[in-house]
């Protein structure tokens, strides 16, 4: 995509899901990062209460606030905002509802405690209805964000969760609660909206982003990019990997070639050598395998590099700065 | 705000400001060991808990000890809460179902035997109900929108059922002695632990004012009439529209004397998870994400006063040949890199291996300084996925070894 294409671009929504451990919530940051270079306002979201961009980012936790925690290297911010949902509930009823004092009766009779953590199903409405109204507000004539990024649940609650205003349009026939709702799908449905998913190379990762993608579809729901993280890249010549991943490394030679460097070794350490030789091998060939199955998807796929040294700042402007280049985004 | 109804303790501990008791330095060698092998053969444990953060392997985890104790004479029926198909897949079977189904090529002839559920929600909700009200009033309830949603389509729901299906396994454990260990794989990240409060929202709820309120009706328009009621109801009915009010009042009515039993029976199943015939397993890959929770998990059921069994970390990096350190392989690897670039791709890969290993150990330190006494097992990753029944009893054997 060009320069122009991407401020053509109208995706105002990205969503962020994945299977647990993939770096769902690195992935978030770093693609928050890559949409605020040239100049641009971005608001990354966390749903889960794990504070977990405040770690990546290194800040104190997160407050029910929006906060610039990061800017980008030509004029654009980041900032972000851990979703809260008692909050958000007494935000929205204030916002919508002029409910200050009313409010703090709906509190003393528990309506507030039962919405958030005793009754099924509010907790995601509320967090997604938080989601909507950053995209949608707008500040002086304009967005007051040119994009959202949401670090959304994992895969195996993500169909659920982004679909839970549809229930709640099936169950509110009309009223306030029925329009809201309705807004909210046609968000989360239009081309505004775009669910990308993170996976590792790993058989169960890529088999619930499959899982993933099918009921994606069918809940009608825009798909964005799979983003493979944390691939690990190659380090034995292409030929040595079959090879070593069989067991066929020449141990003689490596003895005698660690001789030749010096390296006083005994056969414990040559065998040392071949092992990790081939475990790196039968990862990378397993990687391929589960690369091949992601050929063939609809959405394109980016592909991340693993950080050996563990995400910090700097790790997610490399990151940022791959998903720029990919030009998908 | 002032809050004039008791609350209930703040369901999860702040994760801002937690003073670190313990020594400030630990020591990996002082760790105890956590042994796998005892907890099978302890025939008073009856339920073992996986729990950690998404992706750390809790799935594997609790599928291979429960084939290692199907394997060493335990009557084991796992049960996954995960609405994913994991536990399906570690297992390679193509599906599971609300009933347990034995898992075939478990090794019995020590007299145990291994059977596997997914947890199914909705079939646990709707038999609740089937079994618990008159066939009128459970068909009424059946076919309510609102409770059609709230079973089917509604998070939170599920850790309700979660508590509700332990309970049952638990009772036809100990009814029929079909088995005598239930281990149970626990959904990922903030909601793992969500099941333990079941018990609590429903009391807050069925303890709570809101629920007379919306009785109300039911019960006679005029009974609890006050100022604050009618002020409260017409502000719900503002926020929810007439419709939706009417249709959740209706649905509490018909559920009004299933709550009591929902109560009750999770409030039991509580009382045995904190029992010591449970074993709470925390799972944890060596990263600092997945250590932040595990510590997140380990302080949750002290202040429940669960009964921690131990830490299993998962994934630790294979150690590599000793005598070698990373500044000579990478030296050695410069030399090399024209001549021989196999040995020295393979010197390369020596000295990350012993970069990663130091950086896995430096945070394996960091919660054992902070966590002194959490027992501990390191399962070795293995270079390939595990997706089978063989695979599971290697990291089994890994995990007890």
């Amino acid at each position: 995509m060009t320069t122009d294409a991407r401020r053509r671009s109208p995706v105002r929504l990205h969503v962020v899901s994945g299977k647990g451990g993939t770096g769902k919530t690195t992935v978030a940051a770093a693609l928050a990062l890559a949409l605020a270079s040239g100049g641009k306002r971005v608001l990354l979201c966390e749903v889960e209460g794990r504070q977990g961009i405040a770690s990546l980012f290194d800040v104190a936790p997160l407050p029910y606030a929006e906060r610039r925690i990061a800017v980008g290297s030509d004029g654009g911010e980041v900032s972000a905002l851990a979703i809260d949902t008692e909050a958000a509930l007494l935000e929205y009823l204030a916002m919508f509802y002029h409910l200050g004092r009313a409010g703090k009766l709906l509190d003393r009779f528990g309506v507030i405690d039962f919405a958030t953590t005793v009754a099924p199903g509010v907790r995601d409405v509320l967090l997604i209805g938080k989601v909507y109204e950053a995209t949608r507000r707008s500040e002086r004539g304009r967005s007051a964000y040119d994009a959202v990024v949401l670090d959304a649940p994992p895969t195996g609650r993500i169909g659920r969760f982004l679909n839970v205003n549809t229930e709640v349009a099936g169950i509110a026939k009309t009223g306030p609660i029925r329009r809201q709702a309705s807004s909210i799908m046609q968000l989360l449905t239009s081309d505004k909206t775009r669910v990308h998913l993170v996976t590792s190379l790993e058989e169960m990762a890529v088999q619930e982003t499959l899982d993933a993608l099918d009921e994606l579809t069918r809940l009608r729901l825009g798909l964005g990019v799979v983003i493979v993280n944390a691939v690990t890249e190659p380090h034995l010549p292409g030929e040595a990997i079959d090879e070593a991943a069989t067991g066929q490394l020449d141990e003689a030679r490596v003895a005698a070639s660690l001789k030749e460097a010096g390296v006083g070794a005994d056969a414990s350490v040559v065998a040392g050598l071949i092992a990790v030789g081939a475990e790196h091998a039968v990862r990378i060939r397993l990687q391929e395998e589960q690369r091949n199955r992601l050929e063939g998807i609809r959405p394109a796929v980016v592909e991340l590099p693993a950080l050996n040294e563990g995400v910090d700042l700097g790790g997610l402007y490399e990151l940022a700065h791959e998903l720029r280049e990919s030009q998908e985004f | 705000m002032a809050r004039k109804t008791p609350r209930r303790p703040a369901r999860q501990p702040s994760r801002s400001n937690r003073a670190r008791v313990g020594p400030l330095r630990g020591r990996l060698s002082d760790v105890p060991a956590l042994k796998v092998d005892e907890l099978i053969a302890n025939r008073d444990i009856s339920i073992m808990v996986c729990c950690g953060s998404g992706g750390v392997g809790k799935t594997t985890t609790s599928a291979s000890i429960a084939l290692r104790a199907a394997e060493q004479g335990r009557r084991v029926v796992v049960l996954t809460i995960d609405p994913a198909r994991r536990l399906a897949q570690s297992m390679g079977l193509s599906e599971l179902d609300n009933d347990p189904k034995p898992v075939s090529g478990v090794d019995e002839s020590n007299g145990g035997r291994l059977d596997a559920m997914m947890l199914d929600m909705k079939r646990t909700f709707d038999e609740v109900v089937e079994s618990h009200a008159s066939p009128e009033k459970s068909s009424q309830i059946l076919a309510n929108p609102f409770y059609q949603a709230l079973s089917s389509s509604f998070a939170g729901t599920q850790e309700y059922m979660a508590m509700e299906k332990l309970g049952q396994l638990h009772a036809e454990a100990l009814g029929s002695g079909r088995w005598d260990l239930i281990v149970v794989d626990t959904p990922p990240s903030r909601s793992a632990l969500d099941f333990l409060d079941a018990p609590e929202r429903l009391s807050s709820f069925l303890d709570g004012r809101l629920i007379r309120l919306l009785l109300a009706p039911a019960r006679g328009p005029a009974r609890f009439l006050s100022v604050g009621v009618s002020a409260v109801t017409s502000t719900i009915s503002k926020v929810l529209g007439g419709q939706m009010l009417r249709d959740v009042q209706t649905f509490v009515a018909a559920f009004d004397t299933l709550f009591g039993g929902f109560r009750s029976r999770a409030d039991k199943t509580y009382q045995i998870l904190k029992d010591p015939q449970t074993a709470f397993l925390v799972v944890a890959s060596p990263d600092a994400d997945a250590l932040r929770e595990a510590a997140f998990f380990v302080e949750r059921l002290a202040e429940d006063h669960m009964p921690l069994a131990g830490l299993v970390l998962n994934r630790v990096s294979p150690p590599v040949a000793q005598g070698l350190s990373a500044q000579t392989a990478l030296a050695a690897a410069e030399r090399l890199s024209e001549d021989d670039a196999l040995t020295a791709a393979l010197l390369r890969l020596h000295a990350e291996r012993l970069d990663t290993i130091g950086r896995e150990r430096s945070l394996r330190r960091r919660f054992a300084a902070a966590h002194p006494t959490v027992a501990t097992v390191t399962i070795a990753a293995l270079a390939t996925d595990v997706h089978d029944l063989s695979s599971l009893r290697s990291v089994g054997a890994l995990a007890a070894a």
